[in-house]
């Protein structure tokens, strides 16, 4: 469904991503670790336009994407769940979600209630009297308002608790299941990311330098630490 | 007390004029972070193209609104074709823009029209309504101004609160780049932004015209009114603008009435320096943080 050819993103001088390529089928969970700087964020900023590749093709069902706006991308069913920030703080709960469904006309959000039920009793509060992981409920939440058919998650498990990361790690499962959803997940925490994914690729310093074919024990501990 | 009264119902009218200014400054401020000094030009070539028109043999309302559409257009034209370029790019840039235009679009109207000032109808009668067989200073015009800022403030307050491009244009102006995640065409956003911004500013024109006259250079006095105002407000808040307005035009009208007309201009600077120096972030506004 996403295919990545040999991607390569910079900075000005400082190259982000180093020729990546990447392939997920429909309904598969892949995993991008990597250690800070690594380029995984770079990475899903690709994918859904934010950044522009210097070269290389960003495919979706076949269908070249790079170059297109982010705007028309999300329309082609990407939902990308930045890193950190991406709850609209001056914003109620309520206009969150409902910005997630407004370009495909839906405000029915009873789906997203059902996985989170928290978010409903918080509908009239500003975003910003949410807790982190209140948070991270509604930038999942807001993304799934769009239906999307390829979901691109950054860090989802970022200074949450344990039990809520394993949580969100359980949900991406789930939802895979009942919607044929496919993921991409960026992730430090590489223990939880690898136990829901199909695939994994780790990136340093913008270069795949294993995936999950050629990971052993040693390249492991070398780039994941344990 | 008869002086305080009219003094007091003046402000309400002059204040009105400096809200609908100020609430186009605060929209252009709210979706892009610019100070749009070229306001001052471009509700003047509005409110010219309301003269032409009339002086052509059109009806005053046929005019009016006619005003306020080129309004809409002008402000979505003039970023789409100018300050697209500059958002994003240091305030200095933006600022060195709207100053350019606002000689530009000056110097234009005064090659089209000439610099003489032309004398501009109001919508209704300016002779003061009669209370107790006393005329006030409050005219049937007045109280139009009044009311039509009024249902202007009203009609953002509902678009912002209540409808999706107002979600969407909120959502724009406080998160471009998440905005733009989840769908929302940013750009248009920003257009939409200057657009109304500008009709506010062509309703202002149109109101202040017949005290002002109408002259390339004759309602830069109102934009630095306007932007007091603005500031007062707190220059992110669209109510806080029309309270600022409100309350700009009540002090200008005391101080006017009681110190003299001529210390009107300074007692707005004095107002103006008072608010940065004693609460920077105006009366009304969330945000500590400010750009320019």
């Amino acid at each position: 469904m996403l295919r990545l050819e040999g991607l390569t993103a910079a900075y000005g001088p400082v190259v982000a991503l180093d020729d990546v390529s990447l392939e997920v089928a429909e309904g598969e969970i892949a995993t991008v670790l990597g250690a800070n700087g690594a380029g995984k964020t770079t990475l899903l900023r690709t994918i859904s336009g934010l950044v522009r590749a210097r070269s290389g093709r960003v495919l979706l069902d076949g269908r070249e994407i790079g170059g297109a706006k982010v705007e028309e991308i999300v329309r082609l069913g990407v939902a990308h769940v930045p890193e950190g920030r991406g709850v609209i703080a001056e914003l109620t709960v309520e206009e969150n979600l409902r910005l997630g469904g407004l370009w495909r006309r839906t405000r029915d959000a009873g789906d997203v209630f059902e996985l989170f039920p928290r978010l409903q009793e918080r509908l009239a509060q500003p975003a910003s009297t949410l807790s982190g992981g209140e948070r991270q409920m509604l930038v999942i939440g807001r993304a799934l308002m769009a239906r999307p058919r390829l979901l691109l998650l950054d860090e989802p498990s970022l200074g949450l608790a344990p039990r809520i990361t394993a949580q969100i790690m359980s949900l991406l499962r789930d939802l895979r299941e009942r919607t044929g959803l496919t993921v991409v997940l960026v992730e430090q925490n590489a223990r939880s990311a690898l136990s829901v994914a199909d695939r994994a690729i780790v990136l340093a310093l913008g270069r795949i330098v294993a995936s999950d074919e050629t990971l052993d024990d040693q390249l492991r501990h070398a780039y994941l630490g344990f | 007390m008869d002086r305080f009264i009219d003094l007091t119902l003046n402000g309400l009218s002059n204040g009105a004029i400096y809200a609908a200014v100020a609430l186009s400054l605060v929209l252009i401020w709210r979706s892009t972070r610019i100070l749009n000094f070229a306001q001052a030009g471009m509700l003047m070539v509005t409110t010219f193209i309301a003269w032409a028109l009339i002086d052509h043999g059109a009806g005053y309302w046929l005019a009016f609104f006619a005003a306020l559409l080129a309004g809409l257009a002008l402000g979505a034209v003039i970023e789409r074709v100018l300050i697209r370029r500059v958002e994003g790019a240091p305030p200095l840039n933006a600022i060195v823009v709207t100053l350019g235009l606002l000689v530009l679009l000056e110097a234009l109207a005064g090659m089209i029209w000439g610099g003489n000032p032309k004398s501009f109808p109001p919508a209704f009668s300016i002779a003061g309504y009669k209370i107790g067989g006393r005329a006030v200073l409050f005219s049937p015009f007045d109280l139009f101004t009044v009311l039509v800022v009024g249902a202007l403030m009203l009609a953002l307050v509902l678009l912002f609160r209540r409808t999706a491009l107002g979600l969407q244009m909120r959502a724009a102006a406080f998160a471009p780049e998440v905005a733009r995640l989840l769908g929302v065409r940013v750009g248009r956003m920003f257009t939409s932004g200057w657009a109304l911004a500008s009709l506010a500013g062509s309703l202002a024109g149109l109101l202040v015209a017949p005290s002002v006259f109408v002259a390339p250079s004759n309602f830069d006095a109102v934009l630095v009114f306007g932007f007091t105002a603005a500031v007062l407000g707190g220059l992110d808040s669209p109510p806080g603008a029309v309270v600022g307005g409100v309350v700009l035009g009540l002090a200008l009208s005391y101080i006017s009435g009681y110190a003299g007309a001529s210390t009107v201009t300074l007692g707005a600077l004095a107002i103006l320096v008072a608010v940065l120096m004693v609460r920077p972030q105006g009366l009304f506004t969330r945000e500590q943080v400010r750009r320019v």
